[in-house]
């Protein structure tokens, strides 16, 4: 490995992917088997649950192509009325829970992500003002943090639910309760990207080109947002995929509460609500698969980012 | 000491004022509340003079006001789905809410340094690293899932333990306790562990690195020249040191027990408030959800008061650090 190293330079360049290949950063992946399996897994989620309608067997959402009779067959059996057959079998409305898992799959995945752009965008912005501009913007953007922070993240996008559905009108909250979500998940969790952006943004704003850009008569707009943001975003990623992972799991927690994703829409969470009735009358597999897929794609995500911390962070280079 | 005192309580007052403005705003303009509490039949003398009794004809500062009166008073108004008394319902609940936290929180502070104290000494055993792996996966499983994994063993599979409800209680005044009947005590086990699993893996991972943290030092390898018997080391020298970041941070988990009361007491069925919160989100039950977060932010800030006066007496340091420098 280290002659190859000492020779390219005598060499002509490299191709751009090439020289991407052999980066660091890739190179730090390639060499962490436990990060390549869940970046796989992680990957054929998310396009399992983008080309959902194309790849599931059947239409989940659909009463047409729905039959009664397929209810409660087994995984890998056929059923014994229609001699249909579904992979993962089916639930009490004769659902395909392949499919249910696939669609589920898609909306636990668009609120997660949703909610946490939602986050960082909120608490990039803010952390970058806080830590810039200082003062009455400063000490109350941190103090609102603070109380905040005082309440568990999850209990706030509980509350933030309650209100939001007070405040729609009944014939919409199904509707509406997607959004709600991703408005509740996001604004529970931008703190955390606040106090890091601050933190980062008070080092990077007295080093000498912020300066040197002060001088040149930059706006304190431009600064923030062409000079430090760049320098701040290693941590912010790393954030992102621990609350990706974080705001799947919330989202789940809340359709399963019944606060979430309502029963026509199901996410991941809402299909292990309606699962966990049957697990006492022995159809295990109604519950089982989505909770495993949950389980899977959170653990997944946060391996993921465990590897990204350190694999971004330059003192353990 | 005096004025860092002071100023901490300023800041938890400042802390409710905010929370109490949120539920009086939650009150006021989700939903209309004299509609919610009218029902159908109702004539315009009616809406009038409820509007008068909810002074919700005053100006706003005035109506917040009063609602902080009432709030001290503990009186939430009616719930919109019960009809009865917001704070009647509560206290009826609370009993069983703080049951589980305080069974939960004893397991989760026993278990977790025990097995710290364990993971820490013998660092390279194959037990303590089977433990460590465990807690890995115990702390990315969803509390909810958790739950419904130890039902479908104890409940489902073995039939030993109940998987909802509270089992019998008894009245002891205005509370009810579940701890002196042993279909309560049965009852309370899997909620209890439920609960206090992810504290619990919590406070050992924050012993065991604590503890390694405090083995390197100096004192102790002097400690061990001196010829003190390794058990009095670990316990004595080592053990000593490593609680007081414990103790703080066992003190902030109280309050995210009670949070995460809401999730298990929903796949429980158990009758505390969390899931009266939780039956009052989906149902849009104002008051109730007010209520709960008043009395919910009371007892965080309350906790976190008394966590920071803690540090504060047991860590000398700190205490030079707030004169010399501000902040």
């Amino acid at each position: 490995m280290a002659e190859t190293r000492i020779e390219t330079p005598a060499a002509p360049r490299a191709s751009r992917l090439r020289r991407t290949w052999e980066s660091d950063f890739i190179w730090s992946f390639r060499h962490s088997p436990v990060a390549v399996v869940a970046f796989v897994v992680v990957l054929l989620m998310m396009l399992g649950a983008l080309f959902a309608p194309v790849i599931a067997p059947h239409d989940p959402f659909n009463p047409a192509t729905l039959n009664l009779m397929n209810g409660f067959t087994p995984p890998g059996q056929a059923n014994d009325f229609t001699g249909e057959f579904f992979v993962l079998g089916t639930d009490d409305q004769g659902r395909d829970v392949f499919s249910t898992i696939l669609f589920g799959m898609r909306i636990s995945l668009f609120v997660g992500l949703s909610a946490v752009c939602l986050a960082m965008l909120i608490g990039v912005t803010v952390g970058l003002m806080a830590g810039y501009l200082g003062g009455w913007t400063e000490t109350i953007i941190m103090r609102l943090a603070d109380v905040q922070l005082t309440f568990p993240a999850i209990l706030v996008a509980m509350l933030i639910f309650g209100i939001a559905k007070g405040i729609t009108p009944p014939e919409h909250r199904d509707a509406m309760a997607i959004w709600v979500l991703i408005l509740a998940i996001g604004l529970s969790d931008w703190v955390q990207f606040a106090r890091v952006v601050r933190g980062a943004t008070l080092v990077e704003k007295n080093k000498e080109y912020v300066q040197a850009a002060r001088l040149i008569g930059r706006t304190p707009f431009s600064i923030m947002l062409r000079h430090i943001l760049p320098n701040v975003l290693n941590p912010v990623l790393v954030i992102a995929t621990i609350s990706l992972a974080l705001a799947i799991i919330a989202e789940a927690t809340l359709s399963f509460l019944g606060v979430g994703a309502p029963p026509t829409k199901p996410s991941l969470g809402t299909l292990i609500r309606i699962g966990q009735e049957f697990m006492f009358s022995g159809e295990w597999w109604i519950l089982f698969f989505p909770a495993a897929t949950l389980l899977a794609l959170a653990l997944s995500i946060n391996l993921l980012g465990d590897w990204l911390r350190d694999a971004l962070n330059p003192r353990l280079r | 000491m005096l004025a860092y005192i002071i100023r901490r309580v300023g800041q938890s007052v400042l802390v409710l004022l905010v929370v109490g403005l949120v539920a009086f705003a939650m009150f006021r303009f989700v939903g209309d509340p004299v509609d919610a509490m009218l029902g159908q039949e109702r004539t315009q003398a009616d809406i009038a003079r409820l509007t008068a009794e909810l002074g919700l004809d005053k100006p706003f500062p005035v109506q917040y006001w009063r609602f902080l009166e009432q709030a001290v008073q503990g009186n939430f108004g009616l719930s919109y789905r019960q009809g009865r008394p917001v704070s009647e319902i509560l206290v009826e609940r609370l009993p069983a809410t703080l049951e589980l936290a305080f069974v939960s929180g004893l397991m989760a502070l026993a278990g977790g340094i025990a097995l710290g104290i364990f993971t820490a000494i013998w660092r390279r055993g194959i037990s303590a690293n089977v433990i460590m792996t465990v807690s890995l996966i115990g702390v990315s499983l969803p509390t909810f899932l958790i739950g419904i994994l130890l039902i479908y063993l104890f409940s489902v599979e073995l039939g030993w333990l109940p998987s909802f409800g509270r089992g019998e209680v008894t009245r002891i005044g205005w509370w009810t306790t579940g701890f002196l009947t042993e279909s309560g005590v049965k009852a309370l086990i899997l909620p209890a562990i439920t609960l206090g699993l992810y504290q619990m893996t919590l406070i050992m991972r924050l012993v065991r690195t604590e503890m390694l943290e405090v083995l390197r030092m100096d004192y102790i390898r002097f400690a061990r020249a001196r010829g003190i018997r390794e058990k009095s080391i670990n316990f004595r020298h080592a053990l000593k040191n490593t609680l007081v970041p414990v103790i703080t941070i066992t003190g902030l988990q109280l309050g995210s027990i009670i949070a995460f009361a809401i999730i298990t007491e929903t796949v429980f069925q158990w009758p505390g408030v969390g899931l009266l919160f939780i039956n009052a989100i989906q149902f849009v039950d104002i008051p109730v959800m007010a209520a709960y977060l008043m009395l919910i932010s009371v007892m965080f800030v309350g906790i976190n008061l008394i966590v920071d006066m803690l540090y504060f007496a047991i860590d000398p340091r700190l205490r030079i650090d707030r004169t010399g420098g501000g902040h």
